[in-house]
């Protein structure tokens, strides 16, 4: 630096005292400086901005806008499920219902059933049993007025005798019986 | 510091810096001078006037290349550049101008601050390391620049009188106080700032510059011509220079936000309807 000092040597300089070409040199450099960058840096600079400011809020209002179709939907969706659950409670509990009614239906269709069956039966067994009783009333009556017969031929006074008689009958009866029996069996042997 | 330069160390052989270590010589020679205001100048391209050119093409060039794709997310270019941009327009412009009309002055705001900026910071380039606003004249212009700007849109505005006023009579103030008030309204806001502006630049980056130099070259002198137990000075002197070096990048961005800072300031008190 002091080998540059060329000027210096002799004189003291006032460095206040401006260089005329670095007053113009400095103006006009600044000059164009200032134009350029007016024409071609801060024109892009603020389009930038205010196209980002746009984008941004373009993209809220149409996020703002997405996000209350989706509420609208939800409350939508939340309102159909809803209906869809008190639907389901609703024909559960008609289900439920209509099951007791046929149970209790069925119960009582069964039990009538079942007192008709009961019912029959008894007639039937009571038929039967009138049935047996007339026919057996009938036997005993012919087999009692054999006996008596019997008894009402022979003398009745002496007891050997009616024990006799009785015996006799019940063999007779007895030979009667396989009599009905073998003749029967003589008979289909005869006719054949 | 020349003074004390002069009667202490000049006897030891040592040429302190001064003045005319700013007045380089042309580029590529020449010794030829023309006289300008009782002082001798060089005729030719010097240094700082190359430094000129080189950072309004440096500042140009950034910009407009950052700025040219417009990307909606931008690269990392052009978020700095828009950062740079925004810090200009957004507290410098908007928020001391007004939103309402601070935009056709951001374009000025804008190319100033960085223009003053890199400038500065020539002075801690190496290979460069020279303030091109040491030169007092590249200063002046600038000045003189900001002092017809805010002036002429006062004046467009309010009308010349108009403007005066607005200058020169404090609102709220009345009676005999006025007759001392109105001069020095007066000369603060109209004639002083002009020179303010300008030896506020000038002489930091004066001052920066010639304290390095110090720092550099007396270090130097101790190391290399005094006798060995100088030396601890010497080294204490170019450890100064590396801090003083950090400190002057800082100077350097704050007399270019300085600058602009009150540029800004005297338009929105130009074209405030009231203050």
């Amino acid at each position: 630096m002091q080998t540059l000092n060329l000027l210096a040597a002799g004189e003291e300089l006032n460095p206040l005292i401006p260089h005329p070409v670095e007053i113009v040199l400095s103006l006009v450099v600044f000059g164009l400086l200032f134009l350029a960058v007016k024409k071609f840096v801060v024109p892009n600079f603020e389009k930038t901005f205010s196209e980002r400011t746009s984008a941004i809020e373009g993209g809220l209002a149409a996020a703002e806008t997405k996000q209350a179709e989706a509420d609208a939907k939800l409350a939508e969706l939340e309102k159909q499920l809803a209906d869809a659950r008190h639907e389901a409670a609703r024909i559960r509990e008609e289900a439920r219902e209509q099951g007791a009614a046929i149970v209790s239906e069925m119960r009582d269709q069964a039990q009538a059933e079942s007192t008709r069956i009961v019912d029959h039966g008894k007639a039937q067994i009571e038929a039967e049993r009138q049935q047996a009783v007339t026919s057996l009333r009938a036997e005993v009556g012919t087999l009692a007025t054999a006996l008596a017969g019997r008894i009402v031929g022979e003398s009745l006074d002496d007891d050997d005798r009616s024990n006799r008689v009785v015996e006799r009958f019940l063999a007779d009866l007895e030979t009667m019986e396989s009599a009905r029996s073998g003749g029967t069996s003589t008979n289909g042997d005869g006719a054949r | 510091m020349s003074l004390i330069g002069t009667l202490v160390v000049r006897a030891e052989g040592f040429t302190p810096p001064g003045p005319g270590d700013f007045n380089l010589p042309p580029i590529g020679g020449g010794t030829g001078t023309f006289e300008w205001l009782g002082q001798s100048h060089y005729i030719g391209v010097t240094k700082p006037m190359v430094q000129l050119v080189l950072a309004a093409i440096l500042v140009f060039g950034f910009f407009y290349l950052a700025a040219k794709r417009r990307e909606m997310v931008p690269g990392r270019m052009q978020y700095v550049a828009e950062e740079a941009y925004g810090f200009v327009r957004n507290s410098m412009g908007r928020d001391i101008i007004g939103s309402a009309d601070f935009m056709r002055f951001v374009p000025y705001l804008f190319a100033l601050f960085f223009f003053l900026l890199v400038n500065n910071l020539m002075a801690s380039v190496p290979l460069i390391q020279f303030p091109t606003f040491s030169r007092s004249g590249m200063v002046y212009s600038l000045a003189v620049l900001s002092w017809v700007i805010y002036n002429g849109v006062g004046i467009k505005k309010h009308g010349l009188v108009g403007y005066l006023k607005l200058q020169s009579v404090p609102s709220g103030v009345g009676g005999p106080i006025l007759l001392l008030l109105v001069p020095l309204e007066f000369m603060s806001n109209i004639l002083v700032r002009p020179f303010t502006l300008a030896l506020r630049l000038f002489a930091n980056m004066f001052a920066g510059h010639l304290l390095l130099i110090l720092f550099a070259l007396g270090g130097e002198y101790i190391l290399l011509h005094m006798a060995i137990q100088f030396a601890p000075v010497g080294i204490l002197a170019w450890v100064l220079f590396i801090a003083v070096a950090f400190l002057e990048i800082l100077i350097q961005f704050l007399q270019a936000y300085v600058f602009v800072l009150l540029n800004a300031m005297y338009i929105q008190g130009a074209v405030a309807d009231e203050h």
